[in-house]
């Protein structure tokens, strides 16, 4: 079994990480899960949360706001919406984020309502992890 | 014949312009320079993002629960033209030649009895189209105050077009932009965004099956909404290159003409200047002679 697997992390501005990883913690919109090498065929959607990449024996950590996931068995692509290094997030840009959603919360109709009240809670963890 | 003053300040005149407009070149050049970095870093994001897509249109997308996004509304009676260009002019043709295929579309549907509507984003687009089309206007995104393009921006083009979608407002969604293709050439492009299609991946893996979480429809919900703001985004992105593109060559023959200009006044002034002197000349001869 082969030790790494490649690993992508891409926002539409820029690619932010590309190498070989030997394990991708994501925050799925499900729960989080872990991509190891020769993990099934698997798509997952994000939710915020934090997004760590284990690769040449260091972790890195990056936080993310939503995006997918594309996992193969030989290696793992995230798509993110947003994506920053852990480090260089502050509490204004989650609180700008958590603002937005909680207006769209409340804006919300019908089923969108569900999905509204995850963001929001999701970016509220998110928030308290950091 | 002007006289040797009027000549001299053309002369500088000119000279200042052609100042300007090599200025404006350079300026030009840096920032397609930029334009063109932004727009190759977005490349893995949107290609990656189609693959998926993809995918899980020939998955989903024949069946009756696929998301309006996809199959459409059914009908095709009212179309919206998003008409991208750019905020400033002095850029030879952009903005021009990507009204022009829009007009043509426009006309087109107008005479097959649809409904057309205009969204436009950039100043210059939509001067050139409240011309003609002013009561088709729906709507404008400014984007003067950006510097650099984002996707936020991209976003909020998307959810202008979004929400019209939501309130049945049209059936077809179609963008106008131009394509970089090199300094010397863009392509205004016309492309279909709503609803979405997919170019299918050459090289036909849709062997491997994918586990989907949460499943196939509702992960095509949250996506599509992001694959059009993906696909804005990339317009904008070629959009934003080509217009300094353009504007790099427009400076460019400016200058060039600028200089030619400057030559054939410089001409002209040495040859005033000449007969002036030759003029003179000729009355003190004939002066002396005639003592």
């Amino acid at each position: 079994m082969a030790d790494t697997m490649q690993f992508d992390l891409v926002s539409p501005e820029r690619r932010l990480v590309s190498g070989l990883a030997r394990a991708v913690q994501i925050p799925g919109a499900d729960g989080d899960m872990v991509a190891m090498p020769d993990h099934a065929p698997a798509v997952t959607t994000l939710r915020p949360g934090v997004l760590s990449v284990e690769m040449d024996g260091a972790t890195q950590e990056f936080v993310v706001t939503g995006g997918f996931a594309q996992i193969s068995p030989e290696g793992t692509s995230v798509l993110a919406e947003e994506a920053l290094p852990k480090s260089e997030v502050t509490a204004d840009f989650i609180d700008e984020r958590l603002t937005k959603a909680q207006a769209a919360h409340e804006a919300a109709e019908g089923d969108a309502v569900d999905t509204a009240a995850k963001r929001v809670s999701d970016l509220q963890a998110l928030k308290d992890a950091l | 014949m002007p006289n040797l003053k009027d000549l001299k300040n053309r002369i500088n005149s000119v000279k200042s312009t052609r100042k300007i407009t090599q200025a404006m070149q350079m300026v030009a050049a840096a920032k397609l320079r930029r334009a063109e970095e932004s727009a190759e870093a977005a490349r893995p994001y949107a290609e990656r993002f189609n693959a998926v897509m993809a995918e899980l249109a020939s998955s989903v997308g024949d069946s009756d629960s696929a998301p309006k996004l996809l199959s459409g509304t059914g009908g095709d009676q009212t179309h919206l033209l998003v008409v991208l260009s750019a905020e400033r002019g002095l850029c030879g043709g952009f903005n021009s030649s990507i009204v022009k295929i829009a007009k043509a579309a426009a006309t087109k549907l107008l005479a097959e009895g649809k409904t057309v509507k205009i969204l436009t984003v950039g100043k210059k687009g939509r001067e050139q189209l409240r011309r003609d089309f002013s009561d088709h206007l729906v709507g404008h995104v400014d984007l003067s105050d950006v510097k650099r393009i984002g996707y936020a921006n991209a976003q909020s083009v998307a959810e202008e077009v979004l929400t019209r979608f939501d309130a049945g407002d049209f059936d077809v969604a179609k963008i106008f932009y131009s394509e970089f293709e090199s300094i010397i050439s863009q392509k205004p492009t016309e492309k279909q965004i709503i609803p979405a299609t997919f170019e299918t991946p050459e090289d036909d893996v849709a062997s491997t099956v994918y586990d989907y979480e949460p499943d196939e429809t509702e992960i095509l919900a949250d996506l599509l909404p992001r694959g059009i703001a993906t696909q804005i985004f990339t317009a904008l992105l070629e959009n934003a290159a080509s217009e300094q593109g353009a504007r790099m060559s427009a400076m460019d023959n400016a200058t060039r003409n600028a200089g030619d200009m400057i030559d054939r006044l410089t001409i002209q002034y040495n040859r005033s200047r000449q007969a002036v002197i030759t003029n003179e000349l000729i009355e003190i001869i004939s002066g002396a002679e005639a003592l």
